[in-house]
């Protein structure tokens, strides 16, 4: 079981305000709810805004995009992600 | 063109529009009323979306209701300035990020045909869907597109026509420069005795359901539509004489002309001319002090004439002279703004 992290929480507020996420909190997103398709519900503009929300917050340049697909299965496979490989 | 379902957002709400309940404002830029857009929206699709596409979707959905269609064969919509909010998101944001991390959201959203490609995207539309951006005709470009689609393609049996333009918080008071609107203490009921240049501005959508043949939800027609990049004020009786005549109509035939007085004291007398001679015992009807202008503003004056035809009762708040009548048959629309683009849109009751 992953633990909770402030990172896990700062990823919930970031993607609720740069999602626009209208009426969710960050009590509303599960660690391992899959955040595209039956999970959250994020569709592929959302895929695009987070790969900017990687290189601005977290120094991280995807250059594959494909890779964002397994990058962004959930919260907690976002943050694995970004603590292997942040530059700030 | 038939007129099967139609629907507006704007400053005024049909309800307080019949019922004499108008409001007034203390501002020159004033909102559309709040609308519960979650009824007809997902939240998934709706918490992108700026104010334009809110308004244009919703009035879409709603004619689309009343006329009984699900899916038009052609989405053809007029905008001025298109969505403005997003625009302003984009630029922003690449100040903000210093022209870097440019997400792209807003970017997608603020070009002028977002709104009728969101229609068509909910709708699941594949048909023609065209944006028409032409100053304060683009709802009347739109109108003529559509009467060209009918001519033109059998197959095309209904048409959805709208008209959207929304407001942005820095762009829009950009009007105040140049003299636009109209400067200090404003009170919206009183700008048509204004002696002052500039007018009052707002937001809204307009979308009508339109079909070349009359069906069982046929209430209204637009006979007729015509636009005039620059008149003189010596030719303009002359051609709306013409324009009627070839519709086989006198000026004295008319029911009610609906006009675009929005107390600019500079333009007005386009209007003013007309209400003293050709239309001196035609019912006169204004309703930018209500709703103020906007460059499809023209596309709620279509509305709200076909609503009186529908309704066959006068908004009496909207009333420039005494005169009344009972069953109008007949309703011209004139519009220009800043002394351009003036319009002439005939609505005839079935």
């Amino acid at each position: 079981m992953p633990i909770m992290t402030d990172l896990h929480t700062e990823l919930k507020a970031s993607i609720i305000e740069q999602l626009n996420l209208e009426d969710m909190e960050v009590s509303d997103i599960e660690n391992d709810e899959p955040l595209f398709g039956d999970g959250l519900g994020l569709d592929s503009i959302d895929a695009l805004e987070l790969i900017v929300l990687l290189e601005k917050d977290y120094g991280i340049k995807l250059t594959d995009p494909k890779k964002g697909r397994e990058i962004f299965e959930s919260i907690n496979k976002m943050a694995d992600f970004i603590e292997a490989n942040r530059t700030k | 063109m038939y007129i099967n379902g139609m629907a507006s957002i704007a400053a005024q709400t049909e309800e307080d529009l019949f019922a004499g309940d108008l409001k007034s404002f203390q501002q020159n830029i004033f909102p559309a009323t709040i609308v519960n857009y979650k009824e007809y929206i997902k939240p998934m699709m709706l918490r992108r979306m700026s104010k334009a596409i809110k308004m244009g979707l919703v009035a879409a959905k709603q004619a689309l209701n009343e006329a009984g269609v699900e899916v038009p064969d052609s989405i053809i919509v007029g905008t001025g300035e298109g969505c403005k909010q997003d625009t302003e998101k984009f630029l922003e944001n690449i100040l903000d990020e210093n022209e870097s991390f440019l997400t792209p959201t807003a970017f997608i959203q603020s070009t002028h045909n977002t709104v009728g490609g969101q229609i068509a995207l909910d709708l699941k539309c594949t048909g023609y869907n065209m944006t028409y951006t032409q100053n304060s005709v683009s709802f009347e470009s739109a109108l003529i597109d559509a009467k060209l689609q009918f001519a033109e393609d059998p197959d095309t049996r209904c048409i959805l026509v709208g008209g959207v333009d929304e407001l942005a918080k820095t762009s829009t008071p950009f009007y105040n420069l140049d003299g636009q609107l109209k400067a200090g203490e404003i009170n919206t009921t009183q700008i048509l005795q204004s002696e002052s240049g500039g007018t009052i501005t707002s937001e809204g959508a307009a979308f009508f359901l339109l079909s070349e043949i009359r069906t069982q939800d046929s209430f209204a027609e637009i006979s007729d539509c015509m636009i005039y990049r620059e008149i003189s004020e010596e030719k303009l009786q002359e051609e709306i004489s013409w324009f009627l005549k070839k519709n086989d109509l006198k000026p004295e035939d008319l029911d009610a002309v609906i006009l675009g007085n929005n107390g600019d004291k500079r333009f007005d007398h386009y209007y003013h001319q007309l209400q003293d001679t050709i239309f001196k015992n035609t019912l006169q009807l204004g309703y930018k002090n209500w709703v103020g202008d906007y460059n499809t503003v023209t596309a709620y004056a279509c509305w709200l004439g076909a609503e009186i035809l529908k309704r066959n009762e006068i908004p009496q708040q909207l009333k420039l002279n005494n005169l009344d009548v009972k069953q109008p048959k007949s309703i011209l629309i004139y519009n220009q703004y800043l002394g351009k683009n003036h319009s002439l849109t005939l609505l005839r009751s079935l």
